[in-house]
């Protein structure tokens, strides 16, 4: 098929424009057109993985058409084994998201319109390689972020919802002036394939007030990527939009959005700006650390199961930090040890998705409670692993895969970068192991206080999980449990591109690290 | 050119003229009850005009003795004239504040400020630059005064003629001096004689510089010489609000970069370095400065109001603060970026503040808790109404995001010893966003939550809405042609 990764971005927008010829009161409906457009989105998605080439590292299925030609701006498509797994997630989480939002009863219309926008946005970062066209669909999910958390959210809705507008916004354009200032230093183009190949020789010994360029623009673009993974310190917009969010709206948040960071400073920075990987990679990890350990302990404190839920979180994605640093391993000065790399970044990858599928199981699972108990205090329960044992069953399995238990795919990840980042960042790497110890406090302890001791009373006719819950809970736990034991297909997936990453990172880093 | 030769080509202006006076007899016919009827004449003139501004091609030499010049880049702005003036006859249909008012003279004077900043744009020739501003000022001071019932309007008003009568004279005593210096009044020739001059005649030409800027400040609302700008524009009737915000600020612009271009640069076409004759002066340095300060300034205090028209206002001089971060090194690309964001400004700004004209009418009110719940009463306007808040706020995919774009792309190509304002560009588009949204968060997030529909809009209303909007949109995604237009535009006539 021409044009799939097109068919993948637009289709949304297509549903949305369907959405807007039905009649308001007919619910139903709306409902269904999101998920018949959601779920062929994720079968296009399935196909695309079944086609693409996992031994060729470099883009596929590139899409090129002429866009703003004056300003030499391009509307460029393509896939590789960095964005493929991005998309296979947002098209699962996008088509599950449909239906734990099936109970939203209030401007339904309005709510899947702005959630299949929000699926556009998304998609067109991940598949765009023209910087402009990057930032529009950056940009693009900020709107309905906004209003889906503002009109569908909790009681502080307004306040979150502003908060992470601003915080994600001021981001964004320091973005948008690292994206200008590439721009015209490395050859008038936005073509993300050529700046890969222009920039990082470009910006060698350029300095902009006494400061090298490339670390100019390796912290504009870092800190527009560090707000939305969020890196400590420019994490607090997270839990609060996080509680006040309508549960999809969490899921989408924590499974998918939380990746775009990851995913712009793997394609972006480090891909256009090596050297700055070399300058940066320590001051990567320890705030990988920062965000493994602040992030435990601020779980560890609330007493709210999705703030909780939130902060693990912000635990899980500096585990991903660290294993990027590791990329640096692969230097001749650090000893040519590409196994350490490949691990290092791998292991990032996979943190990424496998995130994406635990912490979207998490987050079902807390609006699951919430929905019928309509609170979220964990001391609140007590017991329910009588009142309720199938839904006790499914949150063991998020918890478990959250901690990292082996036999769940995060302890896959997790183990891979240690492993990668051990030989460069031996104190980090065993400092950040007691963050493993913390997830098991804190969710052990939040499991036992829920679900065991003294049953409360008032929660004894609480129904148990439906089967329109279970259906949005099970394909994530049963990939959980896949790739836990099984994660080839996955590392297999990815490995042709990450090579061709290191390689570069490699190739071009530490050149100038002397001039900088 | 001779005088009579030149009438032959001044056909756009001509066609305005007989439009003001057609309007001005079809004023005395019409009762006033129907009065607004004259506005379909002074559309009908509008069209014909622009028609004339198309048909005229390529750059002229200067018509009236060398005073005013026709070249593409004065048809650029004559062609936003045209359009601001026609959004705003239409928009005039709906304002509660006209109501009860005879007003034939209204549209008659707004199509000869129409005129006014039509000359704005083309004169090369100080006195003609000062009679066009003065045209302008008179007419926007009748217009801010409207309503002679209003006190606030007469406020307005009054404040304006002072500030106005006030930065004209300074501005004039600045020609004067530059007159003084080089013994001519025109552009070109004024170029050649600074030339000329030897290094006592500094001090001179730095002082009529600064005041002839003050005049230009004046009319961009530049910090700080935009005091008269929050009062003017709330006390005026929310057409004129709309009028003065969008074409006199375009036409300052034009004005602006032409004169400082011919008579203080170095007489090449745009894109080389200005302002060569004043090189021991900082000047991009100061106009930097300035229009950081006009931005902030702007978005600082429109955060603080709680009237949504007075905001605007605000906002409004925050907007020139962007546009006045491309002039500096007035470099092709950003004259240019000032051009691309003058013409998205015209449409989101328009839309926005008819919507405020709209909403006067229906609600009675334009502070942001008279939007609570429109979303729900008004869906259309509301959700036009996010549009232009969205691209006032500069989030693509919207024409303001374009803007943006293309001045930050100036800046940003100016070299890194301008990122610094780069950088204040972009946190004013941060702050201006908490305000902007405010907007939103009023219309949907506040107030009560009711499925129905209960104010309709007219048909009227929905055309100008869509016909605001859509340019608002589409241009956020496309704007391919609109950029090669105004590329073709940048033509500034050179020489005699």
């Amino acid at each position: 098929m021409n044009h799939l990764l097109s068919w993948i971005i637009w289709l949304p927008i297509i549903g949305m424009v369907a959405i807007a010829f039905v009649p308001r009161d007919k619910s139903e409906l709306i409902k269904q057109i999101a998920a018949a457009v959601s779920g062929i989105q994720l079968l296009l998605a399935i196909y695309l993985w079944q086609i693409f080439d996992a031994s060729n590292g470099t883009f596929q299925f590139m899409e090129r058409a002429e866009w703003i030609p004056s300003f030499n701006i391009t509307y460029i498509l393509g896939v590789d084994g960095l964005s493929l797994p991005m998309v296979f997630l947002m098209a699962l989480i996008g088509f599950i998201g449909v239906f734990v939002s099936w109970n939203i009863n209030k401007a339904v219309k309005g709510y899947f319109s702005l959630f299949l926008l929000l699926n556009t946005g998304v998609m067109g970062v991940f598949l765009a390689l023209d910087f402009f066209l990057f930032y529009i669909f950056w940009e693009v999910m900020l709107l309905p972020m906004y209003f889906l958390i503002g009109m569908w959210g909790g009681p502080q809705r307004e306040y979150a919802a502003i908060k992470f507008f601003i915080y994600t916004l001021a981001g964004s354009v320091l973005m948008l002036i690292a994206i200008l200032a590439l721009y015209f230093t490395c050859g008038n183009t936005f073509d993300m394939l050529v700046l890969m190949e222009t920039a990082p020789t470009a910006l060698n010994g350029m300095l902009w007030w006494g400061m090298s360029a490339i670390k100019v623009i390796w912290v504009l673009l870092f800190i527009g990527f560090a707000i939305k993974v969020p890196v400590f310190p420019f994490h607090t917009w997270l839990p609060l939009a996080h509680v006040e969010a309508p549960t999809a709206i969490s899921v989408i948040l924590a499974g998918v959005l939380l990746k775009l960071g990851v995913y712009g400073i793997l394609r972006i920075n480090y891909t256009m700006l090596p050297d700055g990987v070399f300058w940066f990679a320590g001051a990567l990890a320890v705030l990988g650390l920062i965000n493994v350990i602040w992030g435990a302990m601020c779980a560890l404190a609330q007493k709210d199961l999705k703030k909780l839920v939130a902060y693990s979180s912000v635990n899980h994605m500096g585990y991903t930090l660290l294993g990027m640093a590791a990329v640096i391993a692969a230097a001749g000065m650090n000893g040519d040890n590409l196994i350490s790399a490949q691990a290092g970044v791998g292991g990032a990858v996979f943190q990424m998705f496998n995130h994406g599928t635990i912490s979207a199981m998490l987050f079902i699972l807390v609006g699951v409670i919430y929905d019928r108990a309509h609170h979220r205090d964990i001391e609140g329960f007590g017991g329910l692993a009588s009142q309720m044992p199938v839904y006790t069953a499914f949150v063991a399995v998020a918890f478990f895969a959250g901690l990292g238990l082996p036999g769940f795919s995060g302890f896959v990840s997790e183990a891979m970068i240690f492993i990668g980042a051990f030989p460069i960042f031996k104190t980090i790497v065993i400092i950040s192991t007691l963050g493993i110890l913390l997830n098991a406090a804190y969710f052990l302890w939040a499991f036992q206080r829920m679900f065991f001791g003294p049953a409360n009373e008032k929660y004894n006719d609480l129904p148990e999980i439906n089967k329109r819950e279970l259906f949005t809970v099970i394909p994530l736990a049963v990939i959980t449990l896949i790739l836990g034991v099984y994660p080839r297909p996955f590392l297999d997936l990815v490995a042709a591109t990450l090579n061709v990453l290191i390689e570069s990172v490699v190739s071009f880093g530490g050149l100038a690290a002397a001039s900088m | 050119m001779s005088n009579l030769n030149s009438l032959t080509h001044f056909w756009p202006e001509l066609i305005l003229t007989v439009t003001v006076l057609v309007a001005i007899i079809a004023d005395l016919i019409y009762r006033k009850e129907d009065s607004f009827k004259v506005a379909w004449w002074v559309l009908g003139g509008l069209a014909l005009t622009l028609f004339a501004v198309r048909m005229s091609g390529g750059a002229l030499s200067g018509l009236f003795m060398g005073t005013i010049a026709m070249d593409p880049f004065a048809n650029f702005f004559k062609v936003l004239v045209l359009i601001s003036t026609t959004f705003v006859i239409l928009m005039s249909f709906d304002s509660a504040d006209l109501k009860g008012y005879r007003v034939g003279e209204y549209f008659s004077i707004l199509a000869i400020m129409a005129f006014g900043l039509f000359l704005m744009a083309s004169a090369i020739d100080v006195i003609m630059v000062y009679l066009a501003i003065e045209i302008v000022s008179i007419m926007s001071f009748f217009l801010a005064g409207y309503l002679k019932k209003n006190q606030s309007s007469n406020e307005a008003s009054l404040k304006y003629v002072i500030y106005g009568a006030f930065s004209s004279g300074i501005m004039l005593y600045g020609l004067s001096l530059l007159f003084g210096l080089t013994g001519t009044t025109k552009f070109f020739e004024m170029r050649e004689a600074i030339a000329q001059l030897g290094p006592d005649a500094n001090l001179a030409l730095i002082l009529s510089a600064v005041f002839i800027l003050v005049g230009f400040g004046y009319k961009i609302s530049a910090v700080p010489f935009h005091f008269w700008t929050p009062d003017v524009y709330e006390g005026s009737p929310t057409t004129i609000t709309a009028y003065l915000s969008v074409a006199p600020k375009a036409a300052g612009f034009a004005m602006l970069i032409r004169f400082f271009n011919q008579v203080f640069g170095d007489g090449a076409p745009l894109g080389s370095d200005a302002w060569t004759a004043l090189n021991n002066v900082p000047w991009p340095q100061l106009v930097a400065v300035l229009a950081a300060a006009t931005m902030t300034v702007g978005n600082l205090v429109a955060i603080q109001q709680s009237s949504v028209k007075r905001m605007l206002a605000y906002s409004s001089i925050a907007h020139a603060g962007y546009m006045m971060m491309a002039l500096p090194l007035m470099t092709q690309s950003g004259v240019y970026g000032i051009m691309i964001y003058l013409l998205m400004y015209l449409f989101m700004n328009l839309g926005a503040f008819y919507v405020v004209i709209y909403v006067q009418g229906k609600i009675g009110g334009e502070s942001f808790d008279d939007y609570n719940g429109l979303g729900w009463r008004m869906p259309f306007v509301a959700g036009v109404m996010t549009l232009f808040m969205v691209a006032l706020t500069g989030l693509p995919p919207t024409a303001g995001f374009i803007g943006k774009f293309y001045i930050f792309a100036a800046v940003i190509e100016a070299g890194s010893q301008y990122y610094w304002l780069a950088f204040v560009g972009v946190v004013n588009s941060v702050i201006s966003l908490y305000y902007y949204i405010r907007v939103v968060k009023h219309m949907y997030l506040s107030g009560d939550r009711s499925d129905s529909i209960s104010m309709p809009t007219s048909n009227l209303t929905t055309v100008i809405l869509i016909a605001l909007a859509i340019p608002t949109f589409v241009f956020g995604w496309y704007f391919s042609d609109v950029a090669d237009w105004i590329h073709n535009s940048l033509v500034i006539f050179q020489g005699m």
